[in-house]
């Protein structure tokens, strides 16, 4: 039951509430467990509440990450342990 | 879809499975366990098993939400709901279906009368609370860390609105007590799991802590933790990362997720998570047993709203039924298929127990996607990726 996906925020709406859309399907959630979130962010929704904000540039990295590592196996190792806590 | 799809990339996947055969080719085997049903539901739909070495095991946690309920506390709901008729008892879906005692589950006790409802949210359970004043509305609460916040914000709203109709079981437990338990069974006396190299930390639980609570659980134990997020590449980008500390000796706690995981996690989900609910001093888990600081209760200071208190509802621990493997498997030393009930008389659609409930539970998801892998003569491997060259 905590398997949810990350969402796009289409519109604010009164009451900590908003309008996210995922694939084309739009739903009403509630942003009153996090601060500051904008149309076009990204946020991960669990059990109809916003709890995270995505980076997108966190994101970009890990998908620079994934991609080294495949490159040459024998040699990429050194950039993974750049993922450490923040 | 952004942020999705991204990160199922199949020819990715092959780049990062030749890395972790690499990683893996030093002659010795590894075990880790993915904590989070999420991980679980992942590794099984996207057939990640096939993609590792066999000298690689992964193997389930306790993470599943669900499948950690004990039998108790279901029953706990069950009563209630039948001895009273005022009662709108609301829950989440999963929850509805998890075998309780006298072959009941709350799906069964509605048919037997009780008034049993499932809501999407807590704001729903609230909201229902609000139009039906002649009522009773019980959210029957459970969940990690990830689902704790959203039923602090409704019972905090319901004490602000005086709303005295509205009360809360809580069956809210905590990720790190779970992880040491995993390690450390308590008092000593319980079976000891399986030896684990490092843990795939959770994803959407540590959105709300945070890496940090980890990180003395990593040094205590000498075991490393990578936060993963739940799409395939995440969780072998967190293997290869695990796989890298225990090569070269090191035992901390690395972040993967980093799009979502912070060090300090969501600061204001934790502040209300403290206002409105107290560690327990003792809380039972399905394959656990009781462990100490592990769960939360509801503070006095909403005592009103709480529905242990509120209805007098005592807890009675029940044993598991004799056959169900549910508890071997949440501690990690047994799989699906070392149950005689697996596929046969326990199904998604008729579970026996709490495994086969969630999508999540190691048992549903096996089932779901991997139950053919059991068999001797394989299918082809046409629309997995793991027809790419692995080693
Ligand atoms: S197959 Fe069913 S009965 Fe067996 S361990 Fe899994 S959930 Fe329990």
């Amino acid at each position: 039951m905590c398997l949810a996906l990350p969402t796009r925020i289409v519109e604010l709406l009164d009451g900590d509430q908003c309008r996210v859309e995922l694939g084309g399907v739009r739903k009403e959630i509630s942003l009153a467990l996090i601060d500051g979130a904008a149309v076009g962010d990204y946020v991960i929704v669990h059990v109809g509440y916003a709890l995270t904000k995505l980076d997108p540039e966190e994101a970009a990295q890990t998908l620079a990450l994934f991609a080294e590592a495949g490159l040459d196996p024998a040699t990429s190792c050194a950039q993974g342990d750049r993922a450490t806590p923040r | 879809m952004k942020y999705i799809d991204e990160f199922r990339d199949q020819a990715l996947a092959a780049g990062l499975a030749r890395a972790i055969a690499h990683e893996a080719g030093t002659g010795r085997d590894y075990a880790f366990m993915e904590f989070c049903g999420g991980h679980t539901h992942t590794l099984s739909r996207y057939g990640i098993a096939d993609l590792l070495p066999p000298t690689l095991r992964m193997i389930h946690g306790p993470g599943c939400p669900v499948c950690v309920l004990p039998i108790g506390r279901v029953d706990m709901a069950i009563r209630l709901a039948l001895s009273r008729p005022e009662v709108i008892l609301c829950t989440y879906g999963d929850c509805l279906r998890v075998p309780a005692s006298d072959g009941l589950s709350l799906l069964k006790a509605k048919a037997h009368g009780a008034d049993v409802r499932m809501v999407y949210s807590t704001a729903d359970a609230l909201a229902l609370a609000r139009r039906e004043p002649g009522r009773e509305v019980v959210f029957f609460a459970i969940g990690f860390e990830t689902t704790t916040p959203p039923t602090a914000l409704v019972l905090r709203e319901a004490a602000r609105q005086g709303l005295a109709n509205f009360s809360v079981i809580c069956n809210h437990v905590l990720t790190p007590a779970a992880i040491a338990a995993i390690l450390e069974p308590p008092g000593g006396n319980a079976p000891q799991a399986v030896q684990i190299d490092g843990f795939v930390g959770p994803a959407h639980v540590s959105t709300v802590i945070g890496s940090r609570p980890y990180e003395a659980f990593a040094s205590t134990h000498r075991k490393p933790v990578v936060i993963a997020g739940f799409e395939p590449l995440d969780v072998m980008q967190a293997i290869l990362m695990l796989l890298r500390q225990v090569n070269t000796g090191r035992a901390v706690v690395e972040n993967e997720f980093t799009r979502a995981v912070t060090r300090d996690g969501n600061l204001k989900a934790q502040a209300l998570v403290a206002e409105v609910f107290e560690p327990r001093p003792g809380f039972e888990w399905r394959g656990l047993g009781t462990l100490p600081d592990s769960a939360l209760r509801i503070r006095v200071a909403f005592t009103a709203w709480d529905a242990e208190a509120k209805f007098d509802l005592g807890y009675t621990p029940v044993p598991d039924n004799k056959a169900c493997e549910c508890g071997a498997i949440l501690r990690g030393v047994k799989s699906p298929i070392d149950c005689k009930l697996f596929g046969t008389v326990c199904t998604p659609e008729t579970p026996m127990g709490s495994c086969m409930v969630s999508s999540e539970g190691a048992c549903a998801a096996h089932y779901t996607y991997g139950r053919f892998r059991d068999l001797p003569l394989r299918a082809s491997d046409t629309a997995t990726p793991a027809n790419q060259d692995t080693a």
